[in-house]
This record gives C-alpha cells, sequence and structure tokens, in this order.
C-alpha cells in the first residue's frame, strides 16, 4: 500500500495556510525603533521585521518577505502574539515557542499563550522545516537586542 | 559501443543497493544527482578492501601495506587522468572537491598573476564556488569581475563573451554544465578566445565529467575542477587538472608533508608534481574510491552515460509540457543540455514542493543550489530541480509527473496553489 499525502495535513494546517494566504501586519511602519532582515542561508527564505516599541511595549510591528508557507505564515502569526507584548514577554514567547518546535508536549498554558501560533506544532514531524518556523522568531530577537537587550 | 537505448538501466540499478529503499512508506525515487550521486556496490566494497585488507600511509614505507596502499592510489589517479585524457598523471592534483580545486587556482596561480587592473571574467550560471573566490581575489587585487549573461533561451551569450574576453583578461572562469540550467558551455570557444589574449582558462566540471566525455586536451583547458561524489565516488575527494607547463611554476599554497623536497630549519624546497600540491596524508581510500567509481563508469560508456541522459531528458521536457503552473529553466531542448530541470510554481514555494514530493518518496533539490545570483535574475527566489543519472528511468520520470500533479492537487485544495 503507497503512502500519499495524507500526512501533510499535520503540516498545513488551516490557520497556517489562512495566514500564508492572508498574511497579517504586513504595511511597513513609517518610523521603526527597530528592524532587521533574516535570511535562512540554506533555503533563501527572507523576513524582514519592523518593531515600534513604546516604552518597553511592542506597539506594532510589521513583516513582510518571501519564502515557503512555514516561514511566511511563522512570521504572519508571530505578529499576532507579540503585538501589545512588553520584551520580556516577546522574548518568553520566542522561548515558548522555540520549545514546542523542539521539544516533546505542549502543556495546556503553554499553548493558551502561544495562541494560534500552535497550529505550527504539526511542523515537528518535518524536522527539515523547523527552521523555517524558527527564522521570524531569530529575528524577532535580533531586532530586540537592537533596541532593547535582554535583561540580566 | 552499444546503442544507448540498450543501456542496462536494471542492472545498473541492481548494482545500487540504497535504491531499494522505502522513503515515507514509497519506493525512493532518487532525483537529485546533481547534488550528489548514488554509489554502486563496486565502491562501497572498494572502501571496505583498502580499510580491511591495506590501509597504510602513502610514500611512505617500505613495508607491503605501505607500497599496497601507493600502488592503489597512484593507480586511481593514472584512471582520472585517462578518464579525462589528462597529458600526465601529475597533471592531477586530489583536492577535497571541486570548491577545493577552484579555491586552489584562486589561492596560487591567480594570487600570483593577477594584478590591480586586471580582469577576471566568469559567467551568469556559476555554482557560488566559481563566483565568491574571484570576487575575493578581485577585492585583494584590486582587479575587476565580469560576468558573461545569459540569453534568454537559457545559453551563454558568446557574442558578449567575445566582447568581455579582452587584453585586460587574466582568467576565465567558467562552468561546462550549469547546475542550475542544465545549459552546456562551449568551453572551446571560450578557451580559443581566452587564449587569444594571453589568458587561462578554468572550467567547473562538476556537472559535466559525471555525465558526458570530457576531454581536457580538445577542451584545450587550462584547469578542470570536479568531485568525484557526483560521479558514483565517495564525498570528500576531488580533482584538479592542471595544464602540467602551468602547474609547474605554480606556487603551493598549503605546506607540511608529502609536499616538500628538502627541509632546513631555516628554508624548504618543494616537491614534484602532483605532491607539490597535495599536503598531508591524503585522502586514499577515497581517492582508490574514485578510482572504483570510473571503471564503473568506463564499463558503461560515458557515450552511453550521455545518449541515456539525454533520451531522459528528452522525455520528462515532453512530460513536464503537460504541466500548468510550472515554469522551466533554462534550455527546453536537449542539445546541449544536461540532465537537469529546474522549475519553479507560480505560486507555491520549491520548499512545499519539495516536502510533498518526499511524501510520495520522490527526492528532488530545493532552494536556490548555491546559485542565488542566476536564480534571482530570474525573477523567483528558489526553484526546485530534478536531475537524472544512469539508473533513473523514464518510468521515475512519471513519478515525478505524477507526484507533481497530486501536490498541485493537495496545495490547490488547500486554496495556495
Amino acid at each position: 500500500m503507497q503512502q500519499g499525502l495524507g500526512d501533510l495535513d499535520e503540516l498545513y494546517q488551516e490557520v497556517l495556510l489562512d495566514h500564508y494566504r492572508n498574511p497579517r501586519n504586513t504595511e511597513l511602519l513609517d518610523d521603526p525603533t527597530s528592524e532587521v532582515d533574516a535570511i535562512n542561508p540554506f533555503c533563501g527564505d527572507e523576513i524582514h521585521m519592523q518593531l515600534g516599541l513604546y516604552g518597553d511595549t511592542v506597539a506594532s510591528i510589521s513583516v513582510t518577505g518571501q519564502g515557503c508557507s512555514i516561514s511566511q505564515a511563522a512570521g504572519s502569526l508571530l505578529t499576532e502574539i507579540v503585538d501589545g507584548r512588553t520584551t520580556t514577554e516577546a522574548r518568553e514567547l520566542r522561548e515558548l515557542f522555540r520549545e514546542m518546535m523542539t521539544g516533546e508536549e505542549v502543556s495546556e498554558e503553554v499553548a493558551d499563550r502561544l495562541e494560534d501560533s500552535l497550529a505550527l506544532q504539526g511542523v515537528r514531524r518535518f524536522p527539515v522545516r523547523i527552521k523555517c518556523a524558527l527564522l521570524s522568531w531569530s529575528a524577532l530577537i535580533d531586532a530586540l537586542d537592537k533596541v532593547a537587550p535582554a535583561k540580566p | 559501443m552499444l546503442p544507448a537505448t540498450y543501456l542496462d538501466v536494471e542492472s545498473i540499478r541492481s548494482d545500487f543497493p540504497i535504491l531499494t529503499r522505502q522513503v515515507n512508506g514509497n519506493p525512493l525515487t532518487y532525483l537529485d544527482n546533481a547534488a550528489t550521486s548514488q554509489k554502486p556496490t563496486q565502491v562501497i566494497q572498494s572502501l571496505v578492501d583498502y580499510y580491511e585488507r591495506y590501509n597504510s600511509n602513502v610514500h611512505r614505507g617500505v613495508h607491503t601495506l605501505s607500497i599496497e596502499a601507493t600502488e592503489a592510489y597512484e593507480d586511481a589517479r593514472g584512471k582520472v587522468q585517462r578518464f579525462i585524457n589528462a597529458p600526465s598523471s601529475e597533471s592531477i592534483i586530489w583536492t577535497r572537491n571541486t570548491s577545493e580545486s577552484l579555491n586552489l587556482v584562486a589561492y596560487t596561480w591567480a594570487e600570483a598573476n593577477v594584478a590591480v587592473g586586471d580582469e577576471i571574467v566568469t559567467t551568469a550560471m556559476e555554482h557560488h564556488s566559481d563566483i565568491v573566490p574571484w570576487q575575493q581575489l578581485a577585492m585583494r587585487k584590486g582587479a575587476t569581475l565580469k560576468i558573461i549573461p545569459e540569453t534568454e533561451n537559457g545559453r551563454l551569450d558568446m557574442e558578449q563573451a567575445a566582447e568581455l574576453i579582452t587584453e585586460r583578461t587574466k582568467i576565465v572562469a567558467t562552468t561546462h554544465m550549469s547546475n542550475v540550467l542544465g545549459t552546456v558551455v562551449d568551453v572551446k570557444a571560450l578557451a580559443d578566445a581566452a587564449h587569444a589574449v594571453g589568458a587561462v582558462i578554468l572550467v567547473d566540471g562538476a556537472q559535466s565529467v559525471p555525465h558526458m566525455p570530457v576531454d581536457v586536451q580538445a577542451l584545450d583547458c587550462d584547469f578542470m575542477a570536479f568531485s568525484a561524489h557526483k560521479m558514483l565516488g565517495p564525498t570528500g575527494i576531488g580533482v584538479l587538472y592542471g595544464r602540467p607547463e602551468i602547474l609547474e611554476v605554480m606556487p603551493p599554497w598549503m605546506f607540511g608533508g608529502d609536499m616538500i623536497l628538502q627541509v632546513s630549519y631555516e628554508d624548504a624546497s618543494w616537491n614534484d608534481l602532483p605532491y607539490r600540491f597535495e599536503a598531508g596524508t591524503p585522502n586514499i581510500a577515497d581517492a582508490i574510491a574514485t578510482g572504483a567509481a570510473v571503471d564503473y563508469l568506463e564499463v558503461i560508456g560515458m557515450d552511453n552515460v550521455w545518449a541515456h541522459e539525454q533520451k531522459i531528458t528528452g522525455y520528462a521536457l515532453g512530460r513536464f509540457a503537460e504541466l500548468e503552473g510550472i515554469n522551466l529553466l533554462g534550455p527546453q531542448e536537449i542539445e546541449n543540455k544536461g540532465a537537469v530541470l529546474s522549475f519553479s510554481h507560480d505560486s507555491l514555494h520549491s520548499h512545499d514542493l519539495g516536502t510533498a514530493l518526499d511524501q510520495l518518496g520522490i527526492a528532488i533539490r530545493t532552494g536556490h543550489h548555491c546559485a542565488m545570483p542566476l536564480i534571482r535574475s530570474h525573477g523567483i527566489v528558489s526553484a526546485a530541480r530534478a536531475s537524472f543519472y544512469i539508473y533513473n528511468t523514464e518510468g521515475e520520470v512519471d513519478v515525478l509527473i505524477d507526484g507533481l500533479k497530486e501536490a498541485e492537487r493537495y496545495f490547490s485544495k488547500a486554496g495556495i496553489a
């Protein structure tokens, strides 16, 4: 019995497809506090991220880029949960996301905090695509490091 | 010589243990040969034989094992020499891979012969390993890097080449076959143009030597670089052919054992060719296995290899024409085109296609193929690539086409294709 493409459903969940088709927060900011370009050198995926900080809070965020569905949808999903968070919370979310991508089980509490980004959990079964999902999160850390270094 | 249609692919396939593998519940369809080829039992066994029976260092001992290892190592060099019709075995230098061969020329010949105001000419279809060493050299020397463009139909623009190669040109560095487009470059014409102005020509043969008869003397090239792992051999070993008169006066670049003649605390003198360019204990096992790979290809005959791949490529081009939303890069006719089909999809990224095909057991390359400038010049950021070799069949082309159609249906239903 030959296998078809059924297993792909775990990867290409509807939430992810929706964000790929209609990415959120793509409008460029007029006066970004910080902006970075992140490139995955192995595949050429690109993310351009802009942050507008108000005090210690991410008051506005923009992600644009080109690349595979996972990389672009992950960037769009990221903007939704990071918008309005403090820089410390944003860093925590990145850690939770990274743990989800590399770890085993996701607790209910973590699932709640990651909101729709939980849909990327299926990427774990496709290890070569994990870096696609993580690209925009590394961009976020680079963008934060530029203006709001992690507190010791 | 048997007509290519009689190339016994089923018998060839039985020599490649990996081809019986299942991937994600499907038989493996390996179409990533331009990245690396699979290895026949004969090559794998030659590695085992060396390590089990005569593992020893070369050029050093007087004991039996060292003598046997040295003979096998040098014998492999002779096989490579005959394979590309090099004038002498001294003109064959073992390296790690094509990239190291190209860098060797950049760091030795070019370092000594390129000066401020000189020009280096390369092409729009190079792999990064034949662009970046020249960019770096140009920066170090204050030289200029000039690029021969691609024509609209995926060929090298030879009229532009004639303009770009001038009295200021010191070296022309060109691919023999594009790893993205499959385009076979008229190396002899570029060699004539280079020599007419006193320049040398370096050929990246990584994609040509495994797939077609290559005669470095007929091509009149000064350097030819290629890797064993793309021609049934092991990874970690490559070749630089150099015209003997040039190698003779070329400065060494790595220093150590085997490459010296005499050493005092104050100074050293250099060994003869080719050892002057092979410092340290070489990659003995993989050199010997490269000889086994050459033996395997010689039995089939490189004319037959090329004819088989032309047939598959022609068949694949015909079947690709059925697909909607898929855009082929490079020449659309098989004349002077190797068995490499790169393509982009109107809306899908190559990684999404590649992941879907992997579910069906089909291995293709996705991404920028280490040729970012070329991919970008086609207005895309990534491409998918299917590339064929002696063990691939028209049936596998069908599997690929069916797979692409299935992926199209899947992603279209998902609303992203």
